[in-house]
């Protein structure tokens, strides 16, 4: 897979592998944020992995975007071979109507009922593809075509911490109370962002993601829970 | 009782913010900071500081504070309109430095969007990961994740300055002509025509106008197979145009991610002079390649550096109204402290 080098001014360089929200993009853009990251190539402050390209962030003062250029083609053949990373997460995610107000829209759309978007969701299997939007919120690739549902005419102005929405065959989770634009089918009471963790974001791009659907007692229970620690209570093994 | 400044009046957007928080776009943290880092630099710089040091980022309309530490030296730098203090006028791009119980103000200005106010010693605020920069819509970093408020304390690291005189530096050449764009990522997502337009015609920056960016309006700016890309990264200084077909310029609180097609990115030399822009001021536009942006930001980095180098002494050959000016400080300025 070639890669496009484009242009973001001169303090980014966009290393391009397509235009479409693709598994297989997804993994060349993972593999090669690792790669860079390995290199610990000059004059690069920090990269930004998304569904299609990554963006490599550098100071001109140390680097040059043609500089960049030639050391990422340089480790891109040998390194960039799609391996298995990332962490594996379990989620607890409730499915009840009362967190999912945009369930009927979706069952109306997919033609599944509350119930089957419930078990369709909790098993797949997701990656987080990248980070945006808000600080720690993931973009979760991994729904069938079933999913593949455009984002609301009209967002939201505000909705709840912790909502789980769907469009575009992707799932998303809204770490705070925020506008939004994406179908709400859930809630997942976990704490996806916390200035004072390092990192701030529970998730990583790249890593795996599963949820598993709990009842509105239980999402009460880890919502209320005081020093509830997602990283104990969610990552697997 | 810890050394502070106490703010009666806010100002209307006025926040702590040093150079941002780099290494967390991954987890969609933007990178705040100052809008115009040269301002924020030099004011550091004047009093003593790091370049680096967080200060306070002044939106169009200032704070009023008073000083309850033993002694403050301050210096504002961005805009002419100064510092009051004590009712007397203190000229931007200088240092001065004031006792306990000094009232400061910063008015209202329109030769700038911003300007920064640096102290000696810093603001005694831990950052928050990594960084002091405030981002507001995110509520962390700064004091308390927000803009200033009428009643807050802003504590200082140190109870006075080191001893020394106050220093004075010249204006910054943030450059003029047409802003310099570097086209891409998405240049391609537009009709050659428009392209060219955007190049040639003049566009004001309208009312919408914050940390975020710069809301453009002028010459329709037409895509061609639609305005929804598949999100990818955004460096600041990226031009995205949504289907209005009129341009956003994204500033330092932008996403870190965005789907609109973005169709350049101002070259990095012209960040603070685009940080400066406000509602109604009319731009121009001009492609540079990424090579020649690299240019003038290494230019500009050199030219920066002879800047602070020229940092000296303030020597002012009083006339009577400097002089009745230095009376009416005289009573606030202390003694140099041990």
């Amino acid at each position: 897979m070639t890669p496009r080098y484009l242009p973001a001014g001169d303090a980014a360089l966009v290393v391009e592998f397509g235009a479409a929200i693709d598994p297989a993009l997804i993994a060349a853009v993972q593999a090669l944020d690792r790669a860079v990251a390995a290199a610990r190539l000059p004059g690069v402050v920090e990269t930004v992995p998304s569904f299609r390209s990554l963006m490599i962030h550098y100071d001109p003062l140390a680097t040059s975007a043609a500089e960049l250029a030639a050391s990422i083609s340089a480790l891109a053949p040998a390194d960039t071979a799609p391996e298995s990373a990332g962490r594996n997460w379990l989620l607890p995610c409730c499915y009840d109507p009362a967190f999912g107000p945009d369930l009927d829209h979706v069952s109306a759309v997919t033609g599944l009922g509350p119930a089957e978007i419930a078990v369709a969701h909790a098993g797949a299997d997701f990656t987080v593809a990248m980070l945006g939007f808000l600080p720690g919120c993931p973009f979760l690739a991994g729904l069938d075509q079933r999913f593949d549902l455009p984002r609301r005419t009209t967002p939201r102005t505000r909705l709840t911490a912790g909502s789980v929405a769907v469009a575009l065959r992707l799932s998303v989770i809204y770490p705070t109370a925020s506008p939004g634009g994406w179908h709400i089918i859930g809630n997942c009471p976990v704490p996806l962002f916390d200035p004072g963790r390092t990192p701030p974001a529970l998730l990583a791009p790249g890593d795996h993601v599963r949820f598993r659907a709990i009842d509105a007692a239980e999402h009460g229970r880890i919502g209320a829970a005081a020093g509830f620690d997602p990283v104990r209570e969610c990552r697997q093994a | 009782m810890s050394d502070c400044l106490v703010f009666d009046r806010p100002g209307l957007a006025t926040s702590i913010q040093d150079r941002g928080r780099f290494g967390l776009q991954r987890y969609g943290v933007p990178v705040s900071g100052a809008l115009d880092p040269l301002a924020a630099r030099l004011a550091n710089a004047l009093v003593g500081n790091d370049q680096d040091e967080a200060v306070l980022e002044i939106l169009a309309f200032g704070p009023r504070f008073t000083i309850e530490t033993a002694s403050a030296r301050l210096a504002l730098v961005g805009s002419e309109v100064g510092l009051t203090i004590n009712g007397a006028t203190v000229a931007a791009g200088r240092s001065v430095t004031i006792g306990r119980g000094a009232r400061v103000s910063v008015g209202g200005f329109i030769d700038s969007a911003c300007c920064a106010l640096a102290v000696a010693g810093g603001f005694a605020l831990d950052p928050v990961m990594g960084s002091r920069s405030t981002y507001a819509r995110g509520g962390f970093g700064g004091l308390h994740g927000r803009n200033l408020a009428a009643g807050d304390r802003l504590a200082l690291r140190r109870p006075a300055p080191p001893p020394g005189p106050d220093r004075r530096g010249d204006a910054i050449a943030y450059g003029d002509g047409p802003i310099r764009v570097v086209p891409g990522p998405q240049e391609d997502w537009f009709e050659p025509d428009s392209l060219a337009r955007f190049f040639a015609d003049p566009y004001e920056v309208t009312a919408e106008a914050d940390r975020m960016g710069l809301r453009l309006t002028g010459p329709k700016l037409v895509h061609h197979g639609g305005f929804n890309i598949v999100s990818d990264g955004i460096s600041t200084g990226a031009i995205q145009v949504p289907g209005s077909g009129q341009p956003i310029v994204l500033l330092a609180d932008h996403q870190t991610i965005g789907g609109y097609p973005k169709l350049g990115t101002v070259a990095s030399a012209d960040l603070p002079r685009l940080g400066r822009c406000r509602p109604g001021q009319v731009l121009r536009f001009a492609p540079i390649t990424v090579a020649a942006a690299e240019s003038l930001r290494r230019a500009q980095e050199t030219a920066f550096g002879a800047l602070i180098g020229r940092i000296g002494p303030v020597t002012v050959i009083p006339g009577p109204e400097q002089l009745l000016a230095a009376n009416l400080i005289s009573g606030v300025v202390s003694a140099e402290p041990p």
